[in-house]
């Protein structure tokens, strides 16, 4: 199976300060996996590297096959609508309603006509059981169906790859529970490739198929969840038996 | 790509239905429906390749549109993953939208009416409690934070200091400049000390002043405890068992009263600077002159009143950014928006102020 994503020798600096040091990582398609490691390892600084958010220092970043690292941006924007993005707090724009928000992306890239813009929507927004928030403002909203509406954003344009950056993070169990559902469902039924930054063991457990576990910027161990819990790594150890 | 094939009651349907063809197979279907307009159909979708949730809403909007008591739509020979792709963005199944209610002028007007009564009982409380703390915290200290008073003088005042200097200087420059030239055509040079000095003290001393302050000071009031709020730093700080009006709000009344008539001194004296620089120069009056009839014409009334309108303003502008920031909703929009709102606000009940002031003083006068 050939990797949808592909990290080759990435290093990134804050300043001075090296984050990451050549990271090497693959992505493959249709699974779910966790990017995984205590805080400040440099998980979120390699989901900000791939998509772009951040410029890396050295090394190669390929998406769909395609080098990314220092695409013009028209063309990068390509990639970023086969692309979506769920952030830890949501991100949603305050001003907007949910329903809005949803069909921004939507209105903005294709030429649907209103009526279908907004059956597509609802249509997003009622996969997440938001269907009824759709005329409030977030706000208005608790943060699980934030979270929820952000996924309806992020998935707005039927991304082949969803990046989630701690989606269950600050959610009770109920309702972290019913998001890693959410996030498998769309998995099964859209045929989704997903990159998941988590530290949370009781989500990581739930959905993870293949996990990339960080320690200090480094890689240290790229596979299945159960192979990692019997590696001898002492920072993997103290991680999943804390 | 898109196609269409129709054999009786039966449309085929094949290729990709996605965001990009489904301009084609509305363009195709349209024809079909109207030709078939009192036929039950099926859409056959064996041939599908691939749907998107913009296809999943087109075939929606077919079914919802074209389905009526005499006549089904409905989708036929579904492939497995084409149907998951419907099960997951159908919007059929979910409870129909509430229609959005309308309302009369007379539920708008008293729906207005209730808010404006709303806030204005918010404003008198927040009022009450702003002076009540005010009074308070004069005489205890806990509850504010040690050196706040301070830093908020600097912040208030002397930050300023440039900007009310300017300003007032150049208010004194023009009044002197546009004045100049109306009294020297009737000889009354000299009349520009009295123009100058009066106009200065009671009205455009402490307005400027105002002004300037409540564009600089009262966007800052407001917008930093609109950020508090959206932050929950205010709900922190009652968490804690300290008063945010107490802890916030206080040490910024205290130092814009100390500072307001500070600053309106100095705005006084420049602006009359101002007017002594066009007297010089251009009336060519001397400087003794000049001085000699400004004192004879100014008392220490008119001092006064311009120090007491800088008060009243100094706390009309803190409680409005105050109350403009408690009020805040929403996010980052929240935060511009009640911080424009409140600077607009201050400067309009300023001159209001001015105004009533002004005709207390007048009146108070010829009694």
């Amino acid at each position: 199976m050939n990797p949808i994503i592909e990290v080759e020798n990435l290093t990134a600096k804050y300043g001075e300060t090296t984050v990451l040091k050549d990271v090497n990582v693959q992505i493959f398609p249709n699974q779910i996996t966790v990017i995984l490691g205590k805080s400040g390892c440099g998980k979120t600084t390699l989901l900000k590297n791939i998509i772009r958010l951040y410029q890396p220092h050295s090394g190669r970043i390929k998406i769909f096959d395609q080098d990314v690292t220092f695409m013009e941006e028209k063309e990068f924007n390509q990639i970023l609508r086969k692309i979506g993005v769920l952030f830890q707090n949501g991100a949603l724009l305050n001003s907007l309603t949910v329903g809005e928000n949803v069909s921004i992306p939507i209105e903005q890239h294709t030429k649907l006509h209103p009526s279908l813009i907004h059956r597509v929507v609802r249509g997003k927004l009622g996969l997440v059981e938001l269907e009824h928030a759709i005329g409030m403002y977030p706000s208005e909203l608790s943060g699980g169906m934030k979270k929820r509406a952000a996924l309806a954003r992020s998935i707005a344009m039927d991304p082949q790859i969803l990046f989630g950056d701690e989606p269950s993070a600050g959610l009770d169990p109920i309702t972290a529970s019913a998001l890693d559902r959410l996030l498998f469902k769309l998995r099964d039924h859209l045929d989704m490739t997903m990159v998941i930054v988590s530290h949370e063991l009781a989500s990581i457990q739930r959905i993870a198929e293949r996990i990339i576990f960080m320690d200090d910027g480094k890689i240290l161990f790229q596979g299945k969840l159960e192979d990692a819990k019997k590696e001898e790594n002492p920072a993997m150890q103290k991680f999943f038996n804390p | 790509m898109a196609h269409l094939q129709k054999n009786q009651d039966v449309i085929y349907f094949s290729g990709e239905l996605t965001a990009r063809t489904i301009e084609d197979f509305s363009s195709e279907l349209k024809p079909i429906l109207k030709e078939k307009a009192n036929a039950s159909l099926r859409l056959d979708l064996t041939e599908i390749e691939d749907i998107d949730s913009a296809g999943v809403a087109f075939l929606d909007e077919v079914i919802v549109d074209n389905s009526t008591d005499d006549r089904s739509i409905r989708l036929i020979n579904v492939p497995d993953d084409i149907q998951d792709s419907i099960d997951s963005f159908t919007t059929i199944d979910l409870p129909e939208e509430a229609p959005e209610a309308r309302r009369g002028f007379y539920e708008y007007l008293d729906d207005k009416l209730r808010i404006y009564r709303k806030n204005f009982i918010s404003l008198l409380f927040l009022v009450a409690d702003v002076f009540y703390w005010s009074v308070v915290g004069l005489f205890r200290w806990k509850g504010q934070r040690k050196g706040s008073l301070i830093q908020q003088s600097l912040l208030i005042g002397v930050d300023a200091l440039p900007i009310v200097v300017l300003i007032s200087f150049l208010i004194g420059f023009i009044l002197a400049l546009q004045s100049a030239a109306q009294l020297r055509q009737f000889g009354a040079n000299i009349f520009v000390a009295d123009l100058i000095g009066i106009a200065m003290l009671r009205e455009m001393g402490p307005i400027m002043t105002a002004i300037v302050v409540a564009g600089r000071s009262g966007s800052a009031i407001a917008s930093e405890i609109a950020t508090m709020v959206v932050t929950e730093e205010i709900d922190a700080l009652q968490t804690m068992a300290l008063n945010p009006i107490r802890f916030v709000v206080v040490p910024k009344f205290h130092a814009i009263t100390l500072t307001m008539p500070m600053l309106t001194i100095l705005s006084n004296l420049v602006g009359i600077l101002g007017g002594f620089v066009i007297a010089v120069t251009y009336l060519q009056l001397s400087a003794a002159a000049f001085f000699n009839e400004l004192l004879t014409v100014l008392f220490l009334k008119d001092v006064m009143t311009g120090l007491f309108k800088s008060v009243v303003f100094a706390w009309i502008i803190v409680i409005i950014g105050c109350y403009f920031g408690m009020q805040v909703k929403g996010g980052a929009e929240g935060v511009g928006k009640s911080t424009t709102a409140s600077v607009v606000a201050s400067i309009f009940f300023v001159i209001v102020a001015d105004s009533i002031l002004g005709l207390i003083f007048y009146f108070g006068d010829n009694i």
